[in-house]
């Protein structure tokens, strides 16, 4: 079982209900629950969808799309529509949606009601990655809850013509099913191979029917803007990034954990105060700031907010906001061929420049390491990867690329010294492993 | 639709199977989680398996398979009873995962994808599971263990051996 941390510079909005038992539903009920939902349902899809723009909550699944304007692009024809939650969690670095299924599960229902109201939709899906089994049970028993308290199916709360129902769904272990084309070929029973764009999934998406697709945490945070407002929000957060959410900080430090933070918060603040700075006192080496895709930032460039806008200017992403912190011991070139060691086994192998990218990449990287490397290699990964950039189907080649480029362009001297002979950090893949080890 | 006396599953997951294949918009919806419940049943997922939930679903033996083998949790072989996935993504990395790893294969004497001689356990390396909060983690079936150190590893596989281990399905 997870262990919850906290800390006094938490901002807790989400967080609310953890730890008070609101897995069930009158412990929720009584803590403010399906409360938002009923006051949605008085003022209408128009009040929900302002309140969701005023509240500047960008999507937590990774690219930040603003939430409101993403359910007002759903157009107003009588298609059925569609809600799809998505939590299939997988980037490397990131279990917040973990907690939320574990400590507050009907959030997330309610939340999905919230945004079926929005767009019009009766019907909503809440996706889990297939490894989530024990989490998707007590997702199945918060429906059921719900369906017997009459806030699930047809006349929800007893008014006439409001229908809505949830139906749960599992993968079955996949990286690349989490991207929201991908997601949505899983949810109908195919292979996890990602549709080309446009149409938009607000357009054409599951079943062909207009579709908003949203990450746990997105969902989860619509009950409780609903209820506070979205300008008292938007205001917790930092400019064009509203309110709170939760950070992961793992790796390297002295207390890991799920930590609800402010958007815009200090990076450095989140290290070495909120997650007590690096284990074991030691030296700061590389933080990669927003799960695995994100390009690793080194030790002085760490006094940064924690937002979009902000991550960004600092050349990288804030991504699923889990922040993976690497101390002095750690060889770059043994964390690099692991991160792309994750995307070459996950690429579905649609789309050349990522099947083909990735593996070379791994190939060389994996050459390298075991001591065989030349100079040429550092220059062969980065063109690898930079002819990989903007030319793939879907964003996970992009999302194997941009690590890749970071590491061998900032840590650029300790893969030549490595190859050299030189060898920083200590290695901890102690053999040639399955998933991580050498060219195969 | 086959009837469920055909079946090959015991009669409560015939019956989810039913349930399953008139739960969504479109009855394809329920293909992979009827792999999924399939091969918990069974150990892995059989011909047997693939021809049942083709009918259930009207859908070619083919098209099951295509969609069998892309999902990296299903198998078409038998596991052991309890199936150890060791994660070693980065956050376990950083954390004693591969460690982890080791202990287990010298252990169990088996490596990544490999059933011991009585088909108690198997192993795997997987990719991160989802709990890098609470690193290095591993999996047994279904279940999480987390905060692991080879000491804790020892305890739960003596627990499943034993048969103290949960066992979520
Ligand atoms: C390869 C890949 C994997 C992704 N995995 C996830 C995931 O596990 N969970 C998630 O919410 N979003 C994931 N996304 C982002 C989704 O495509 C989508 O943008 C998101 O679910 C939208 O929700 P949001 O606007 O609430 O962030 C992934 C994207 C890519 C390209
Ligand atoms: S970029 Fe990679 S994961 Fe995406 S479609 Fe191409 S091969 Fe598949
Ligand atoms: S990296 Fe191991 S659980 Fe995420």
């Amino acid at each position: 079982m997870p262990t919850q941390v906290s800390h006094p510079d938490e901002a807790v909005v989400l967080k609310r209900r953890f730890g008070q038992g609101a897995t069930n539903i009158d412990k929720y009920v009584a803590l403010d629950g399906y409360k938002a939902v009923q006051q949605a349902i008085e003022q209408g899809p128009e009040w929900i969808i302002n309140t969701m723009k005023a509240s500047g909550l960008r999507g937590r699944g990774g690219a930040g799309f603003p939430t409101g304007l993403k359910w007002s692009f759903v157009p107003k024809n009588d298609k059925a529509k569609y809600v799809l939650v998505n939590g299939d969690e997988s980037e490397p670095g990131t279990c917040k949606d973990h907690v939320i299924f574990l400590e507050d599960p009907h959030a997330v229902i309610e939340g999905t009601m919230i945004a079926g109201l929005a767009i019009g939709s009766k019907l909503g899906f809440i996706y889990l990655r297939g490894e989530y089994r024990y989490l998707l049970k007590i997702v199945e028993k918060a429906v059921a809850d719900a369906y017997a308290k009459g806030f699930l199916g047809k006349n929800i709360f007893g008014k006439e013509g409001v229908d809505f129902d949830i139906i749960t769904q599992t993968g079955a272990g996949a990286y690349e099913v989490g991207e929201e084309s991908a997601l949505m070929e899983s949810l109908e029973g195919k292979r996890g191979v990602p549709r080309i764009k446009p149409p938009f999934p607000a357009v054409v998406g599951l079943y062909g029917g207009p579709t908003v697709i949203n990450n746990a945490e997105t969902i989860a945070s619509a009950p409780h803007i609903l209820l506070m407002g979205g300008e008292a929000y938007a205001k917790l957060g930092s400019e064009r990034n509203g309110g709170t959410r939760l950070f992961g900080i793992s790796g390297h430090v002295e207390r890991p954990g799920v930590y609800e933070l402010p958007m815009g918060y200090s990076l450095r603040k989140a290290i070495y105060e909120v997650a007590g700075g690096v284990k074991g006192g030691k030296q700061l080496k590389a933080v990669v700031p927003g799960g695995s895709s994100c390009p690793v930032l080194t030790a002085d460039e760490i006094d940064v907010g924690l937002d979009f806008d902000q991550m960004g200017k600092a050349g990288t992403m804030l991504g699923s906001g889990g922040i993976v912190v690497l101390d002095e011991t750690v060889s770059m070139v043994e964390f690099a061929l692991r991160v792309i060691s994750f995307y070459q086994h996950e690429s579905c192998g649609w789309c050349i420049p990522c099947r083909e990218g990735t593996d070379w990449i791994k190939k060389t990287l994996a050459r390298v390491y075991a001591g065989g490397g030349s100079r040429k290699d550092i220059d062969n990964v980065q063109y690898l990867a930079d002819n990989m950039m903007g030319r793939t189907f879907c964003p996970l080649g992009d999302a194997a690329a941009m690590p890749t480029l970071a590491f061998v362009k900032k840590f650029r001297k300790e893969f030549e010294d490595y190859i050299d002979g030189h060898r920083a950090g200590t290695p901890v893949m102690s053999e040639v492993h399955e998933l991580a080890g050498a060219a195969h | 639709m086959a009837a469920i006396a055909e079946s090959i599953f015991t009669p409560q997951t015939a019956a989810r199977f039913d349930k399953l294949a008139t739960t969504y918009p479109v009855k394809r919806s329920a293909l992979v989680p009827m792999l999924l419940y399939a091969q918990d049943e069974l150990g892995f997922v059989s011909e047997g398996a693939i021809q049942e939930i083709a009918r259930r679903l009207d859908l070619f033996d083919l098209d099951v398979r295509n969609v069998l083998s892309y999902y990296s949790m299903l198998r078409t072989q038998p596991a052991g009873q309890f199936n150890i996935q060791v994660c070693t993504n980065i956050s376990c990395m950083l954390r004693g995962g591969y460690e982890i790893l080791d202990h287990c294969k010298t252990k169990l004497g088996i490596g990544h994808k490999q059933v011991t001689r009585d088909g108690m356990f198997s192993l795997e390396e997987v990719e991160c599971i989802g709990a890098c909060c609470w690193a290095p983690a591993m999996q047994v079936n279904y279940d999480f263990h987390d905060d692991l150190t080879t000491i804790k590893v020892d305890a739960i596989l003596q627990d499943y051996a034993e048969g103290r281990g949960e066992d979520v399905k």
